[in-house]
């Protein structure tokens, strides 16, 4: 078990300044996800955790020991790749004993624990196979059965579902955070998909270009999103980010929130806080409607509105025809605002 | 139409590629009347003089040993030295490796014949002339630039996860490369292995600078240094051809499949 710490943590490959000013602590029995778009440095934080690749200045720390000079075999971390990265000349078997094969546990000791992870993993049946004999899922499984036979200090894990398909996904996401309550471990995760990275994680942090740019558990980046890219990177559909000039034809005044400049803010507003009426209300927008895209549970609408695309949520039994009117019901208080230049939230 | 030219060229290749070795395997039975005359294309009564004539009077078999060990022990040589070079290459944080790699790649640029008469003097001083350690020496020297550049792009194309994964499983580089990485690389080690013992089956200027007698000579040399009187001994030399062949041709069709098997497939998805 353990607590990490990054301090300070800087990593540039060449000139490419890739990690910046990195200063977290992730807590014992933690699940910790940090989530951005490709390039932000996600899978870099993993490699440095793991020893792969040496910071280029600051220190890592696992309970309050710097780590940094110890090679990835004594960090006593176990890693799940994107790619699995099976043994492929090995079988299920040799697979999962393999950690412990290289620390020279007795061969009776190795046998007991690989049948205990494969039970719980349900891959009793496919010790004798070959990776290459194995589906998508069941690859996955015997990675996460590798990293888990060792119950090592900290879990890392690099997009591990990404390459499983849709539906699969999902499951092994269950199945991950069903593992995680079984058997608390600080666990490092590393996604671009924020649905993913809200459903699995105690915390998250989201990462752009190097930088932190909010920490914190999974409602709050959802609900108070403390920057403008926070706020459109999480949550499906995107926010719909109005211009701050257009503001005295919002039903919501800054003012009122003590705020002033309006030409310098950058409005928020969440597609599942807006419903899209056929009739139109007091407060409701005026807009044209573009798209409807049903998903089963919700229905979302794309309306033109004073020449910006504005998305709602279709209120059930209301009908709306592409091209026709529809009028767009923004739920107070559910309004972010951001300061434009710097993309701060305020208010 | 377009068939029948397709597979009149192939016909056409086989046999301009497979001439002059058809051409030995009749010499080998003809009876030394025919060697020179034309008609009869095939050996009106074929002969096994000539492959007993090899053996007889001439320390063939011992030539043969020679060569069994020079082209053995230059093989497993070049590639315990070229897959720990490649491997470090491939995987290892070495500055710079393509520098290395390059002036690897040096090595053998230079024409044998300017090298032969340095490598004679350094043989020399060494006191190794006219034994087998001379050649199998010699050899590897020439037979590393290759193994280290195929093997290195062999170890390079092993997903870079698995022995990223191996070093957080616990290994050491070493481990890594000796548990995972060389049992994946065994196609790759298969076919420079075939390479390399067939560059020292059949080379021939070293061998004939570096040896004087049968203690150390070895097949090309054995072969070219018949003993005619009169004649060159053509059928002799042909049938002692076909016999040397032998060895490379079941070598390689032994580990054919070895090098074709996609030992990779399955490691990571696709």
């Amino acid at each position: 078990m353990a607590e990490i710490g990054l301090q300070d943590v800087h990593k540039s490959f060449k000139d490419v300044e890739v990690l910046r000013e990195l200063n977290l602590t992730i807590k014992d029995k933690e699940f910790f996800t940090f989530v951005g778009p490709s390039g932000c440095g996600k899978s870099t934080i993993l490699n440095l955790l793991a020893g792969l690749e040496a910071v280029t200045s600051g220190a890592v720390f696992f309970n309050g020991e710097n780590v940094n000079a110890l090679p990835p075999g004594d960090r006593d971390v176990a890693m799940v790749f994107q790619s699995y990265a099976l043994y492929p000349h090995m079988r299920v078997y040799d697979n999962l004993a393999f950690p412990l094969k290289v620390k020279k546990e007795a061969p009776e000791e190795i046998r007991g624990k690989v049948h205990g992870v494969a039970a719980v993993l349900g891959l009793e049946p496919l010790l004798k196979r070959f990776p290459r004999e194995l589906s998508g899922g069941q690859r996955q499984r015997v990675a996460l059965g590798r990293a888990l036979i060792r119950r090592p200090r900290v879990f890392l894990m690099d997009e591990p579902l990404s390459n499983l398909d849709a539906r699969l996904r999902v499951e092994m996401r269950a199945e991950l955070k069903e593992l995680h309550q079984r058997f608390p471990a600080t666990t490092v995760y590393v996604t671009h998909d924020q649905e993913e990275a809200m459903a699995l994680s105690d915390r998250i942090a989201v990462l752009n270009r190097g930088r932190v740019e909010q920490c914190g558990p999974p409602e709050e980046i959802y609900g108070q999103p403390a920057t403008l890219f926070v706020a459109e990177f999480v949550g499906s559909p995107p926010m719909n980010v109005i211009d701050g000039s257009l503001l005295p034809h919002l039903p919501v005044s800054p003012s009122v929130l003590g705020l002033q400049d309006e030409g310098n803010l950058v409005v928020g507003i969440r597609p599942a806080d807006v419903d899209v009426l056929s009739q139109e209300e007091t407060g409701t927008l005026s807009a044209q409607v573009l798209l409807i895209e049903p998903t089963g549970n919700n229905t979302w609408v794309d309306g033109l509105w004073r020449g910006m695309k504005l998305k709602g949520r279709a209120v059930p039994g209301d009908p709306l025809t592409p091209g026709r009117p529809g009028f767009f019901r923004i739920l107070p208080d559910r309004w972010h605002f951001f300061h434009k230049t710097s993309g701060r939230r305020v208010g | 139409m377009k068939r029948f030219g397709f597979f009149a060229g192939l016909l056409l290749l086989t046999l301009f590629c497979l001439g002059p070795l058809v051409w030995q395997l009749i010499t080998a039975f003809k009876p030394t009347a025919e060697l020179t005359t034309l008609p009869p294309l095939l050996p009106s009564r074929p002969t096994l003089n000539h492959f007993a004539a090899i053996f007889a009077g001439h320390p063939f078999l011992r030539i043969i040993a020679n060569s069994f060990v020079v082209a053995v022990a230059c093989t497993v040589l070049s590639l315990a030295v070229g897959s720990l070079a490649a491997f470090a290459l491939a995987r290892l944080p070495i500055k710079r490796k393509g520098l290395i790699l390059a002036l690897v790649l040096c090595g053998s640029m230079f024409p044998p014949i300017a090298t032969v008469s340095p490598l004679y003097m350094i043989i020399r001083t060494l006191a190794v002339r006219d034994t087998l350690l001379a050649l199998i020496l010699t050899y590897t020297s020439f037979a590393l630039p290759l193994t280290i550049w195929v093997l290195t792009h062999f170890f390079r194309s092993i997903p870079r996860e698995l022995y990223a994964a191996a070093r957080i499983d616990g290994c050491t580089a070493f481990q890594s490369f000796r548990m995972v990485m060389l049992p994946l690389a065994v196609p790759g080690l298969v076919a420079t292995a075939i390479l390399v013992f067939i560059y020292s089956w059949n080379e021939f200027l070293f061998a004939l600078t570096f040896t004087a007698t049968a203690a150390s000579r070895t097949i090309p040399v054995g072969i070219a240094l018949f003993p005619g009187l009169h004649e060159v001994p053509w059928g002799e030399i042909a049938a002692a051809s076909v016999v040397v062949t032998l060895p490379l041709l079941g070598l390689v069709f032994i580990f054919q499949r070895r090098i074709i098997e996609g030992l990779t497939a399955g490691a990571v998805k696709g």
